[in-house]
This record gives C-alpha cells, sequence and structure tokens, in this order.
C-alpha cells in the first residue's frame, strides 16, 4: 500500500488506458508520455499502473519495501533527505517517506511500483479519464495498493524531451484544406506552449494570426486521435492530447508522430516548438524503443560506509 | 483530392479511413455502420480496432496488405444497401420546452413551427445513431427533416446539463455530459450515455434508433428516480 501524504492538483493513475472504445466515443487515454511508461516497464519488468503528475508535489508512504521507478520530467526526488536519482528504479525500506517536487523541466512526471498499482479497473483500465467522468485526482490520504517488491538498483538514459524542439508531422486528411500558403506560413512559425494545456490539449501562441482553411466551419465531424494538431474558431492551434474528444469539426493541419508525440506533451510552458512535415515512412522508421537500463552506481561520496554491508555472506573466515 | 467515395486515406501511422462521404448524408452514415460491423466480424490481419463516425470508417492497425484487403472489401458490395447489423430501438422519456427546454421556442420559430407543432414534430421523429463521439457514448442523431436544417448559434451557450436535448443542422444531440455547446436545447431527458458501473456502461451503439417521446417535467423526474440503470426511464427493444 502506498499512502499519499500530500497532493497537488490534477494527479491521476495512469497506465497504457483503454483502446477498443472509439466507437462508443471514449478515447484510450492513460499516460501523456507514453515514452515514460515504456521506460517504467524496462527499468520494473512490470510496471502497469503508476502515479502520473503535471509537475504538481507529491508526498508518499510506504507501508512496505518497494521497488519504484520514477521516469518523465525530471522531478526532485527525495527520501529523509537523502536525495534519489531521477530514471532509476530503486528498493525502498518500508515505512520510506518519499518526496517529488517540480524541477521545471518537461511536464509529467511518472511513478511506479514493481507490478503495478491495484486500484479498481474501469472497461479494463485503471487510468484516470478526467473529461470522461471515469476516476478522479488523487488527494492527500488516498491508499493505493500495491505489493512489496524488490529487486536491483538500476537506470535508464531518457530520450531528451523536456524542452520542446522541432516536431515532425503527418499529414492528415484535412492538411490540403489549408492554403499552401497557410501551411507554408505554419512550417515557418515558431510556437510557443502556452501555459493552458492538460491531457485533453495544449494551446500554442504564435505572432500572427490564426490559421484557417475555406468552408472549416461546415466541415463533417470525422475522427480526431492524439496528437493532431486542430485548429479551433479563431485558428489558434492545440495538440491534442490523451483525453481529446474522439470525434470533431475543427480542421486538423497535422499530426504529431508517435515517436515525438511525448516531446510535444512534455514541452513546457514557455518552451518553443516548431513543426515539420515528414512521410510516413520516416514516421515509422523514427519510432525507438527506451534504452536498455544499466545497473546504478552510486556517487562514492554519498555512500555510506559504515552503514554498508561490505562482505555480505562471509560469517566466519575460518569456517569451510 | 477526388471527390470520388468511398476512398481510403491514412490517418497518421498506425491508421486508414475509409471516408464514404464528406458531408451529412443517411445512406452513406449507413454504409459507414455496416461496413464497420462487416470488418468486426470479420477482421482483417493487423487491425486492432475499427469505429464508425458521421461518414467514415476508422480501421487502426496497419499490416502490408490491409489497403488492398479494405478495396476488395469495399468494391464487394453496396454498402448503403446493406441491411443493419442487429441494433436496439430506444424509446427515451424527454421533457420539451420551458426550463427544460429554454431554446424550443426560439428553435421552432426558425423551423417555421409553433412549439407545440414543433414538440409533436420531435416527439414523433425517429432518428438513428449516427455515430457517438466527443464523449463517451454521446450520440448524434438523425437526420431530420431539411425544416431542421438549424444554423449553430454564433456564441455558445456556457453550459447544458448532461441529458439535454439539442438540436442543429439536422441533428439531434443527447449531452453525455454537462458543457458549452453551440447547438439550441429544446428538451431533457435523464438519460446516462455512460456510466461507468453499469453492466453496459456505454448504453448506445451507431446505428441503434431512437425516439424521445414527450413526457412532464414531473414524469420525467419520476421515472428516472424509479430507473436503477441509470436510463432515465428509458425503454428499449431489439430490432433484426
Amino acid at each position: 500500500m502506498i499512502e499519499l501524504l500530500a497532493c497537488g492538483p490534477l494527479v491521476t493513475v495512469q497506465d497504457a488506458g483503454r483502446p477498443g472504445y472509439l466507437s462508443q466515443g471514449l478515447a484510450q487515454g492513460g499516460a501523456a508520455d507514453r515514452m515514460a511508461l515504456a521506460e517504467a516497464e524496462r527499468l520494473l519488468g512490470e510496471a502497469g499502473a503508476g502515479i502520473e503528475t503535471p509537475g504538481a508535489p507529491l508526498r508518499l508512504k510506504l507501508d512496505a519495501p518497494m521497488r519504484l521507478a520514477l521516469t518523465g520530467a525530471p522531478m526532485r526526488a527525495s527520501v529523509a533527505g537523502r536525495a534519489l536519482e531521477w530514471n532509476t528504479a530503486q528498493t525502498l525500506p518500508d515505512g520510506a517517506v518519499l518526496d517529488l517536487k517540480p524541477a521545471g523541466r518537461g511536464v509529467y512526471s511518472y511513478l511506479h511500483v514493481q507490478g503495478g498499482l491495484r486500484t479498481e479497473a474501469v472497461l479494463g483500465s485503471r487510468a484516470a479519464h478526467l473529461i470522461a467522468g471515469i476516476g478522479r485526482p488523487l488527494e492527500a490520504g488516498d491508499r493505493l495498493p500495491c505489493e512489496a517488491s524488490e529487486g536491483p538498483a538500476l537506470r535508464i538514459v531518457p530520450q531528451d524531451r523536456f524542452g520542446g524542439g522541432e516536431i515532425r508531422l503527418l499529414p492528415t486528411p484535412q492538411t490540403r484544406l489549408f492554403p499552401e500558403a497557410e501551411r507554408a506560413r505554419f512550417a515557418a512559425t515558431a510556437f510557443t506552449r502556452d501555459p493552458r494545456g492538460n491531457r485533453q490539449g495544449v494551446r500554442l501562441d504564435m505572432d500572427g494570426g490564426g490559421f484557417a482553411t475555406e468552408g472549416q466551419l461546415s466541415l463533417l465531424s470525422d475522427f480526431i486521435l492524439p496528437g493532431d494538431i486542430q485548429m479551433t474558431g479563431d485558428g489558434v492551434p492545440y495538440i491534442l492530447g490523451p483525453e481529446c474528444q474522439t470525434t470533431g469539426g475543427y480542421p486538423r493541419i497535422g499530426t504529431v508522430i508517435g515517436a515525438d508525440l511525448p516531446r510535444a506533451l512534455q514541452a513546457p510552458p514557455g518552451a518553443t516548438l516548431r513543426f515539420r512535415f515528414v512521410t510516413a515512412e520516416e514516421a515509422r522508421a523514427a519510432a525507438t524503443p527506451p534504452a536498455k537500463p544499466q545497473p546504478l552506481v552510486r556517487d562514492p561520496r554519498e555512500v555510506d560506509l559504515y552503514g554498508a554491508q561490505l562482505i555480505g555472506g562471509v560469517v566466519s573466515a575460518r569456517a569451510p | 483530392m477526388s471527390d470520388v467515395f468511398p476512398r481510403i486515406e491514412p490517418l497518421g501511422e498506425a491508421a486508414l479511413l475509409v471516408r464514404f462521404t464528406d458531408r451529412l448524408d443517411d445512406a452513406a452514415n449507413r454504409a459507414c455502420v455496416a461496413f464497420r460491423a462487416d470488418l468486426e466480424a470479420d477482421r482483417p490481419e493487423g487491425v486492432e480496432e475499427t469505429a464508425s463516425s458521421l461518414g467514415s470508417v476508422l480501421v487502426r492497425g496497419v499490416s502490408p496488405g490491409l489497403e488492398g484487403a479494405l478495396q476488395d472489401r469495399l468494391a464487394a458490395r453496396d454498402w448503403s444497401a446493406v441491411p443493419p447489423p442487429p441494433r436496439r430501438l430506444w424509446a427515451i422519456p424527454c421533457s420539451y420546452g420551458g426550463e427544460d427546454g429554454p431554446q424550443l421556442a426560439e428553435a421552432a420559430s426558425m423551423a417555421g413551427m409553433d412549439p407545440a407543432e414543433a414538440i409533436a414534430a420531435l416527439a414523433s421523429a425517429r432518428v438513428r445513431v449516427l455515430a457517438l463521439g466527443f464523449a463517451p457514448g454521446m450520440p448524434y442523431l438523425g437526420i431530420l427533416p431539411e425544416a431542421w436544417d438549424l444554423p449553430r448559434q454564433t456564441g455558445l451557450t456556457p453550459r447544458v446539463p448532461e441529458g439535454a436535448l439539442v438540436v442543429a443542422v439536422r441533428q439531434l444531440v443527447l449531452f453525455a455530459t454537462s458543457a458549452p455547446t453551440g447547438w439550441r436545447q429544446v428538451g431533457l431527458t435523464r438519460f446516462g450515455c455512460f456510466r461507468p458501473g453499469r453492466s453496459r456502461p456505454i448504453a448506445l451503439s451507431p446505428g441503434d434508433e431512437i425516439a424521445f417521446p414527450a413526457v412532464s417535467p414531473a414524469e420525467l423526474r419520476e421515472r428516472a428516480e424509479a430507473d436503477p440503470d441509470g436510463h432515465g426511464g428509458a425503454t428499449w427493444e431489439r430490432l433484426e
């Protein structure tokens, strides 16, 4: 069991979401940063459902030894005043109190316990889907069931994705509705990630007017998928996230390729984003699995030599 | 882009879209529902999920031969003439006008009717679930007669309640959640489109048919109170 002692806003339980319900109007949802989920899987073997925090501080207490993974946007993590490295899996003892505080890079941070949280599943997933009314934000006092676990301390080198940058796009069926000059202006524009953003979508700011198609207010509503860049009525683009609506009528100028979607959604407010159209072949080739974890070797200055068991297994030098 | 339908378009890296129309069209929507049902009955290799919208079918999951397989299947029949898959006929009680339908009079006048005529017309219409979307289980319903080709409002209504029945562009939408809308609210139901704890959390399916018989505000609430499933006193029967 993990008990939340303190919890900032919009912290939720997330997993890979619930695919298969698009025909019923329910978006798949799940972790905003799928790479962070994949990294947690590599670190823990089975990550299951974990905690996603959009930079909100957290303080939690373990009631058993547990092997935890910390991935996604780096936070300042500490146990009883001792700093814990991010992008690692480590076993913390029974009773440990873990503090997570925002560090200003990226948006979504993840804490997973080996084997995953065993909170209630709805339609095959434990992921909160706030827009759909499934689950709720976590709050202080919540107790999240999970099993005791232990294992080696590992680190993983994350793919850098926490500061914006160039995002690759594929055309959508509506891309051609935008005049060529508008598409060229779009590709030449440096956008800024607006503070307004959530798991449904992220607003982008730019200099210059909105982007419009002809006749866009009479488009037949059609499928929307996470990563689509949708122009609202005033031509301001939104990058749609895991809880986006499943259908909509506003045109999509492009869709972010899977490999770049974690970076698009992790860009913190104020980060610069630029877009470049690529081919489907390039998009598929860009997909990269997370790196292989390595043993976590602590800086020797941090090791407490008096408390360390340096001669494990040796009981008597004279025994056979 | 050609105007030939149906046609297949890529949708991102991992999905294809089979588009039957680019405007609201009853026959094309029936084709969407029938084609999707056929794909579900016999999924091509590599397909992970399918869904139908107002005018297209989403095929998620891509394998090398998929586009050709879909082309062959498309060409095999006139999908708008295929009998619909098994579906339900729902009767969902609705309280029209007054506080439950604050824009009924306005919508009626735009449709060239007085309020009583509008209620009679809407309460006797039998509409189809053209698609579910926007929020879980939330239906786009149609296609209403030409008189109901009302434009959306220029401004948004800040919030309609869950269960609101709204009208525009020859369609009704039954709100699955409380949300802003540019459509006009003509009535209120207590139908829960999505209840996670229910044995069938999402009540409706594309292709289902619905009538909204008129009831008084009091009867709406009494029947909803007495309905443990959260269907607001609705009844349904199976259509083959």
